[in-house]
């Protein structure tokens, strides 16, 4: 085929390097598909090995909360005045972790930006497991979760009243419900042409029916097309003021509270520019390691992951910035309670996790300024890392130091976890990533019907230019 | 309900291997796609409809596609949501259970914001979902566009153009001879 060979001009490359490699529709299809229509019982061993250590984990965090609901929240280390602790720490973490599936997924759509359709179906499935492990730690903080609909306005007889609506922790519930919902709308919609490929590929009964089932009799008319992409712009244009709230809302759970260190109005945007930052790393992550172990370099290319560690390093900034405006408006508004919460904050006996987060979150995003740190493979991975341990820890240091010692000295403490409290976060990491492995393994981990359209469209190019060069 | 047998239910819905659905043919390329289906149109039919893997761009002005009515949907399901969410606000805290806590006032717009604005998100999001789907016509479990040969590949690789049978100009051969005169591979009268 002709666009073969003009793909294959180093000359055209260089100036222009293509988006996603293949060669044909087919062969992209065949690429996305054959992953995940293997033979169950031939799929290679190492999967399952890693799928029995990560589930494994996820039957810790099973006993975990068991242990948790029939003893009593005194398992956890929280104390007076301590009161959330990696509770609230681990929730905030892993909803910020959603965030970037959000961005990637809307706000990157809304900008015609078309390196996404190689990464947001697999970052969109970041966002709701990353949701679902949130959701665990608010859920058992309320040490009754039998009674979780007390949550939701719920008529029922034995609260017989209704939710304070003048508290941030009934917008979070709001937020939150409202962003796990979403989320799985928007990845649902996003499935089912895919899920339509392989059901037309599907060689035996039990996948017709599966496949058959969950693609509702898609079949890519021009008509369903044309009211399909009305209803993905709608809920990109929705996802993109829900991602934002999202997060502003977890920091209103902080921010209108009266705590030096808490009360801030730099909240809502800090916080909504940090769980960017730590959400693209923890797609770089994953997308690393599924690049790796399913070959995919043709269609989750360089330029992608450079493009992320771009986002990475502009979001740490952000961040490192909020650190500074933090101090500064500590100094220069002038109360001592205030002035004190950051002077501890940094010096204090929690000042080993306050430069863990500096460090891991602003000065080492830092290297991404070089071209050569972009693009390696290594530095990208190890940073992804650090920043996710940066960010949790960014969340424990705005959590535990600003309540650890507050107005009165006579209440001071100092938290220390307890082994439950490290085993349940443990857990939720094993449930994230069974739940990954899971999906990677059964679903079409990136957007066919998306990346074709973005083929196509290179092919128009790429011809266009080679008639003009010539 | 009186007994009938599965002949007579497919009867009933319109289907069946004695009535034709359309003619279908295929194409690899999707601007060969929009070109052939831009000439059909001009042949003066007007039941016609294109399957590909993805949307394929001025397909909707070549065959006649009207612009998709979802948003007038979904935006009067959102105002709903908006409207749900202040009257459960303002209902729960000031006509049903009036509770003060801490000095604030029972009502304001202020403190609904957050809560409007997320239950006016929700209703949106089901609404463009469930209105897409609905007005697609799936779920669904049949379609006769299945029967033609080349139908699996429209989820892969292939571009189809059809023109259904109860366009009033439709003839079975003579349609075959338009969809072929426009360049269209794997010609088929498809039942069903």
């Amino acid at each position: 085929m002709a666009d073969i060979a003009i793909r294959q001009d180093p000359q055209l490359m260089a100036t222009n390097p293509p988006l996603v490699r293949a060669d044909s529709y087919h062969d992209l299809t065949e690429q996305i598909s054959t992953i995940i229509e293997g033979d169950v019982f031939k799929t290679p061993l190492k999967y399952w090995i890693t799928l029995s250590v990560t589930g494994s984990i996820v039957l810790l965090l099973g006993a975990m909360l068991t242990y948790l609901v029939s003893t009593g929240i005194g398992v956890w280390g929280n104390n007076r005045p301590i009161g959330w602790a990696w509770d609230i720490t681990n929730f905030v973490f892993w909803i910020g972790i959603g965030h970037a599936g959000t961005l990637i997924s809307a706000i990157l759509f809304l900008f015609r930006q078309k390196w996404r359709t190689s990464i947001n179906r697999s970052a969109e499935a970041m966002t709701l497991f990353a949701v679902a492990c949130a959701g665990i730690f608010p859920l058992f903080h309320t040490g009754r979760p039998w009674r979780a609909y007390w949550l939701f306005p719920v008529p029922n007889t034995d609260l017989n009243m209704w939710q304070n609506f003048r508290s941030p922790l009934i917008w979070d519930v709001f937020a939150v419900s409202t962003y796990g919902t979403v989320s799985a709308l928007f990845w649902f919609t996003g499935l089912v042409p895919d899920l339509a490929t392989i059901r037309d590929r599907a060689t035996t009964k039990v996948k017709q029916w599966v496949f058959g089932f969950l693609s509702l009799g898609w079949r890519g008319s021009a008509r369903h097309w044309s009211h399909y992409e009305v209803a993905y712009l709608i809920l990109a244009g929705i996802s993109t003021p829900l991602v934002l709230s999202v997060h502003s809302i977890v920091s209103f759970d902080f921010a209108t509270s009266v705590i030096p260190g808490w009360h801030t109005t730099i909240f809502p945007p800090y916080f909504v520019a940090g769980a960017i930052f730590s959400g693209f790393a923890c797609v770089m992550t994953l997308l690393l390691i599924a690049r790796w172990a399913l070959n995919l370099q043709n269609l989750i290319t360089i330029k992608h992951l450079e493009n992320m560690n771009k986002i990475i390093l502009v979001t740490g900034s952000i961040v490192g910035y909020a650190y500074c405006t933090e101090f500064f408006i500590a100094w220069y508004s002038g109360g001592v309670y205030e002035r004190f919460t950051f002077v501890n904050r940094a010096f204090g006996p929690y000042a080993w996790a306050a430069w863990t987060m500096y460090s891991c979150n602003v000065f080492i995003p830092q290297l991404y300024w070089f071209k050569k740190m972009r693009t390696s493979i290594p530095v990208m991975f190890v940073i992804s890392i650090t920043t996710n341990i940066g960010m949790w820890f960014e969340r424990f240091v705005i959590i535990v130091t600003s309540l650890h010692r507050d107005f009165l000295p006579s209440s001071w403490g100092y938290f220390k976890p307890t082994w439950v409290d490290i085993c349940t976060f443990t857990g939720t990491i094993g449930l994230f990533l069974t739940l990954f492995l899971l999906f990677a393994r059964f679903l079409p981990m990136i957007a066919m019907s998306e990346v074709k359209g973005v083929l196509a469209k290179e092919k128009q190019l790429f011809a266009k230019e080679t008639v003009g060069h010539h | 309900m009186p007994k009938m047998n599965i002949e007579q239910i497919t009867d009933k819905l319109g289907f069946g291997p004695d009535k034709v659905y359309a003619v279908m043919g295929e194409f690899s390329d999707p601007h060969d796609l929009v070109h052939a289906g831009r000439k059909i149109r001009e042949m003066g039919y007007t039941k016609i409809d294109a399957l590909s893997p993805f949307p394929v761009h001025g397909i909707d002005a070549a065959i006649g596609v009207p612009y998709s009515k979802l948003g007038w949907i979904v935006i009067s399901i959102a105002l709903c949501g908006g409207a749900t969410a202040l009257l459960l606000q303002w209902w729960c805290g000031t006509q049903n259970y009036p509770l003060v806590i801490g000095g604030k006032p029972l009502f304001d717009f202020s403190f609904s914001i957050p809560i409007t604005f997320e239950l006016t998100v929700l209703f949106s999001a089901f609404a463009s979902v469930i209105g897409m789907f609905t007005l697609n016509g799936l779920p669904r479990l049949y379609h006769p566009s299945a029967n033609y040969r080349m139908a699996h590949r429209a989820t892969d690789d292939r571009f189809i153009l059809l023109v259904e049978a109860d366009d009033p100009i439709f003839n079975p051969q003579i349609t075959t001879e338009h969809m072929k005169s426009v360049g269209a591979g794997t010609v088929e009268v498809v039942v069903g």
